[in-house]
């Protein structure tokens, strides 16, 4: 039980670390893919510039709109903010670690259905963003919200049917399950090259991500479901958004490239310990791979029309994901490996 | 109705300018529908900008651009080689102000100052408005006795208005020879020569 608890508290505390220097990287890979050179001043390199601006939100007025719902209005960044860490919980972290007598799991909690709860944190995260847009009793929030709702919707779908041929195969909804699958039988992006795409995909949009960032289009929404909030509020928006880039990059590590297994180094014999140390380090290396790629792709690409953002959802992903199950199917049927 | 047989037929294209281009509406191939390939290709591009290390910034207040010699930038009054406030109060600098920026008031030397001002006149106050200041040099023409240089220095930067109304206290070069303010670079050769042509009165 306590060891449990201080790695969840650990688990916390690096979660909020690497949110907030996300931030500093997001800058710094905006900067260099521009030529620029990015926040240098606050410390060494800028190392400090996270902290700078955390300190620069707590100090600013903590504003709320007299027309704005203040319950739901304070309600709206918590729920945000306390859907995005809850999610790292159930992500397998690393192997078991072994001190002594206790060993220490590297994974919060297994539940048997860890990747639908992974899902029902990311489906609660949309009311933060709606109930935010909604209370604030603006029209620009409130279209950002309604924009989110829509675009949560839509994309949700998607990506749980590509999840569906991930289950197929791995017979197994458990997030720990999955990984001793691919440990077994290879990294799921090798089978599963589409499904990884369409989550990939998905992923961006769930995150809110640029170029699917319509709830906070600036261009047309000022600062869409956020434009009302100050201070910290508006702090905890923009830090969700990070710790939530963060999870569904651990996300998509665990389901598609092996989370914590490096291959071939569970055969070579070395202390066990050891090996789980590599294996965490590796688990966090194709994380921040993700969260490179989320900056890169943000940097690249410019923001999708709402009407084409629904037709990629609908039009496109939907029937790419369904005709990926039936493949799938499909090849497994002809493999024989369909579980009676 | 000749005009008439000029006009052509609804529907053809005339070009109304040389560099009118056909729109084309032609559907995206199915390589382009999908973007992937786009997509790939900008990230390529944008990830090739970020090994890039040559990076055009310049660290402003550690690194400055290169001035020009002869930049123009705030103004100095210059003292003579015995520390003597070279100004005399005349006036043509404030007259010569396009932006009207420069306002002084003069006063007589007196006993026991001739150390301090070269001639028996001299400028009680010398105001530059430098919000106003334009950075023409015409002052620095229209000086009959060298005293106005414009220099290479910047007129730093400030929240509020007044003190960018710069005194004799920011205007003048300190008495110690080793801090004076060094104008040489804007007395090119041609000013110099012109400065010898004696038909001038203020070159006298």
């Amino acid at each position: 039980m306590i060891p449990t608890a201080i790695f969840l508290l650990v688990l916390f505390v690096i979660t909020l670390t690497v949110a907030a220097y996300s931030t500093y990287g997001e800058r710094k890979v905006a900067a260099f893919m521009q030529d620029r050179i990015g926040p240098n001043r606050a410390g060494p390199f800028g190392l400090l510039q996270p902290l700078a601006d955390g300190a620069k939100m707590f100090m600013k007025e903590d504003f709320v709109p007299a027309s704005a719902n203040r319950t739901l209005y304070f309600l709206g960044p918590a729920v945000a903010m306390t859907t995005a860490l809850i999610t790292g919980v159930v992500i397998p972290w690393g192997d078991t670690l072994q001190i002594g007598d206790v060993s220490i799991p590297l994974q919060g909690m297994d539940p048997e259905i860890g990747i639908l709860f992974v899902f029902a944190m990311v489906g609660i995260g949309v009311y933060g963003i709606m109930l935010g847009g909604w209370a604030s009793n603006n029209k620009y929030s409130l279209l950002g919200a309604i924009r989110a709702a829509s675009q949560m919707v839509s994309y949700e779908l998607a990506m749980g049917l590509s999840i569906v041929a991930l289950v197929m195969m791995t017979s197994t909804l458990s997030l720990s399950g999955i990984v001793d699958y691919q440990v077994e039988h290879g990294w799921n992006i090798i089978r599963q090259p589409l499904g990884f795409l369409i989550f990939l995909i998905c992923a961006f949009a769930e995150t809110n991500r640029s170029p699917f960032d319509m709830p906070e289009c600036e261009t047309e929404l000022v600062g869409g479901f956020h434009t009302e909030f100050s201070s910290m509020k508006l702090g905890f928006y923009l830090f969700s958004e990070y710790v939530n880039m963060f999870i569904s990059s651990a996300v998509m590590a665990t389901l598609y490239f092996g989370a914590y297994d490096v291959p071939g180094l569970a055969n070579s014999g070395w202390d066990p310990n050891l090996i789980t140390i590599i294996g965490v380090a590796a688990m966090f290396a194709k994380t921040f791979f993700f969260i490179f790629l989320f900056m890169w792709v943000r940097w690249t690409l410019p923001r999708f029309r709402f009407d084409q953002l629904m037709n990629l959802g609908w039009k496109g992903l939907i029937p790419l994901a369904i005709i990926n199950i039936l493949l799938t199917g499909g090849i497994m049927l002809a493999l024989g490996q369909l579980a009676t | 109705m000749s005009t008439t047989n000029n006009m052509s037929a609804p529907g053809s294209f005339v070009p109304l300018t040389s560099r009118g281009k056909q729109v084309s509406q032609k559907q995206m191939s199915l390589m382009e529908r999908i973007y992937i390939p786009a997509i790939l290709t900008g990230l390529f591009i944008t990830i090739k900008h970020f090994f890039r290390l040559k990076r055009p910034t310049i660290q402003y207040p550690e690194q400055q651009r290169p001035f020009s010699k002869i930049y123009r930038g705030m103004h100095v009054l210059k003292r003579d080689e015995q520390g003597r406030e070279r100004c005399t109060s005349c006036g043509l600098c404030a007259v010569a102000c396009p932006a009207e920026a420069i306002t002084m008031t003069s006063g007589e030397r007196k006993k026991g100052e001739v150390n301090l001002y070269r001639e028996e006149k001299y400028a009680v106050t010398y105001e530059i408005n430098m919000l106003r200041c334009i950075f023409c040099g015409d002052c620095e023409d229209a000086c009959p006795k060298e005293a106005i240089f414009l220099t290479d220095r910047i007129v730093e930067s400030d929240y509020l208005r007044k003190p960018f109304v710069f005194t004799k206290e920011e205007l003048v070069e300190p008495m110690d020879p080793k801090k004076r303010i060094d104008v040489t670079k804007r007395q090119t050769p041609a000013v110099l020569k012109f400065k010898e042509n004696k038909v001038f009165a203020h070159n006298r």
